[in-house]
């Protein structure tokens, strides 16, 4: 199995304090990693120098094997990343179906098609009766599914997830959790997430990658992981499992 | 074609917008020249409204000195036409490539260096002000003593040289008012259109979606100042006479957009539905003050002051979207509600 995304020694300083240092790992085609670790641990940042906000002091992130040096975001996002953002960034003025519309723009020559695009893809996640309300109106889980509706839309190869569940109901994590593995399977869309919500990080990753102090301090299957006694006493150990 | 023109827009607002545009049309049929003289500036304000609206109401970029593009296209045009008996029709395009290009190189500083929001509007000002200054010392175009063209005879138009009555100017300004809605309805609808209102929503999420954000606002920038720079066309060649201090000046910036702002930013009828009652109500106060042997200087300017207050406590998204849904016509946003979506 090819690595999709390869992430090699990446370093991210913000005025002194080193937010991320010496961070590789990689993502399999067709896998879904989780990226876990206590808050200010450095996931975002890692995500954010993924998808080209921040450039890294030092690395290379690599994706379908070219690398990604300097890219923006839209590069970031034309080469086939799409990501969602851990404080959601609705188009509050536009309509849902205008707010997916643009993501599929990214995929689809024409306004027609990409129309047509978001109108699937909001139905795949459950907004289809929210469709002509305007993003502002939309709960807070609602704007969750938006964002990811809005990720998808852009026909991504990789997807990059910034704590999605956060804020929802059991049962609608299980719903999110249920349609990203349908999109995995079904699709082969590979998924790099960010997670705090333990239950959906276990149903869903085949990898872990366990961030702590800006470094990674543990890496591999899940059930390997929650044995680890590092992550269990920098991490895990804070949480009810 | 057709389709796509049509596409979103409610057949009862079709309806009114074709009995309104025949009632335009028939207009100087039955009215006298004062009228018409209004309803010209009514129509300008409602143009360059338009123009200014791709920046601000589309793409989220607050420009303070579209007075820049008025003025260059004017000058542009007049001074073709002046010193080398160029006709308008020919000058409008030196006078558009003249401030497109005078937009990106606003666009493409502020842009490139990240200068946005107030820091952007205070460029926009400072080159309107540069371009305030650099005229009223540029002698070739008559400097601070003015620019004239020669006032023609109002007994025969003359369409190839804009020289005529003010029905002619009328009907000029009539369909540029007209072309514009229809241009900024396509573009609202294309997918540059959509990629502006993304970028005006959230420029991060939107460059998060693949869009390139320097590129689509040197498309709005460049586009809003040719647009505008057409209005400064019709100007010269209406009002016969330009001045730096006039023309250039900041007042002429902010009047520009009072009709968007009153009507409703970012909507596609708003400029239009604000130049209207503005400049109406603003004339009919200054006849009722003229027949009441009232002389206040700076009425106008008060009663725009006093306008703006009220909209903007009162209907913060304009007077549009909430007469847009009395009408029936949906709520009047940037984008009409009537879109059924896909298939």
């Amino acid at each position: 199995m090819s690595n999709l995304l390869e992430v090699d020694r990446i370093s991210k300083s913000f005025r002194g304090l080193k937010a991320v240092q010496d961070v590789s790992f990689t993502v399999p085609e067709g896998t879904i990693v989780g990226l876990i670790g206590p808050n200010g641990a450095g996931k975002t940042t890692c995500f954010n120098m993924i998808a080209g906000v921040y450039r890294a002091d030092a690395g290379e992130v690599r994706f379908a094997g070219s690398p990604l040096r300097n890219a923006r975001p839209d590069q970031v996002c034309r080469a086939g990343i799409g990501r969602t953002f851990q404080l959601v960034k609705p188009f509050a003025g536009l309509t849902v179906m205008e707010n997916v519309t643009v993501g599929a723009l990214n995929a689809c020559p024409t306004v027609r098609a990409a129309k047509d695009k978001a109108a699937a893809v909001i139905d795949q996640l459950g907004l289809g009766a929210k469709r002509e309300q305007m993003a502002a109106s939309l709960t807070l889980p609602e704007r969750k599914r938006l964002e990811v509706a809005r990720a998808l839309a852009t026909g991504p190869r990789l997807l990059l997830l910034d704590e999605v569940m956060a804020g929802l109901r059991p049962t609608e994590t299980d719903r999110m959790v249920a349609l990203f593995r349908e999109l995995n399977a079904k699709l082969g869309l590979t998924i790099l997430l960010i997670e705090h919500v333990m239950r959906a990080v276990m149903a869903l990753s085949n990898r872990l990658v366990v961030l702590h102090h800006g470094r990674v301090i543990a890496a591999g299957r899940p059930e390997d992981i929650t044995r680890d006694p590092a992550v269990l006493e920098s991490y895990l150990g804070e949480e009810a499992l | 074609m057709r389709q796509a023109l049509l596409e979103g827009v409610p057949r009862r607002g079709l309806h009114m917008l074709a009995g309104l545009l025949l009632a335009l049309i028939a207009l100087p049929l039955v009215a006298g020249d004062y009228i018409i003289t209004v309803m010209i500036l009514i129509l300008y304000f409602a143009y360059v409204g338009q123009a200014w609206n791709i920046m601000m109401g589309f793409a989220g970029q607050l420009s303070l000195g579209h007075a820049l593009y008025v003025g260059l296209g004017a000058y542009a045009a007049a001074a073709l036409y002046v010193h080398f008996g160029i006709s308008p029709w020919v000058g409008l395009w030196a006078a558009m490539a003249v401030s497109a290009l005078a937009g990106a190189v606003i666009g493409f500083l502020a842009f490139r260096f990240g200068v946005a929001g107030v820091y952007f509007a205070i460029l926009t000002i400072a080159f309107a002000e540069f371009a305030r200054i650099g005229f009223d010392h540029w002698s070739w175009v008559g400097g601070s003593a003015g620019f004239f063209l020669p006032v023609a005879n109002y007994a025969r138009n003359d369409l190839l040289t804009l020289r005529g009555s003010p029905a002619m100017f009328y009907y000029v300004t009539l369909a540029m008012t007209a072309a514009a809605l229809v241009l900024c309805h396509v573009l609202l609808r294309s997918r540059v259109g959509y990629h502006w209102q993304a970028i005006r929503e959230s420029p991060d999420a939107a460059q998060a979606l693949g869009i390139d954000i320097f590129r689509s606002k040197m498309i709005a920038v460049v586009l809003s100042a040719a647009m505008t720079s057409l209005g400064g066309v019709v100007f010269a060649f209406h009002y016969n006479n330009l001045f730096p201090e006039q023309i250039f000046h900041i007042s002429r910036s902010i009047e520009l957009i009072l009709g968007p702002i009153v009507g409703g930013v970012g909507t596609l009828l708003g400029p239009i539905v604000g130049a209207f009652l503005l400049t109406a109500l603003s004339e009919s106060l200054q006849e009722v003050m003229r027949a009441l042997g009232v002389d206040v200087p700076g009425i106008k300017q008060v009663f725009y002051g006093i306008c703006l207050l009220v909209v903007v406590m009162f209907l913060p998204d304009g007077v549009w979207p909430p007469l847009s849904r009395r009408l029936g016509l949906g709520n009047g946003r940037a984008k009409e509600q009537a879109e059924e979506g896909g298939p």
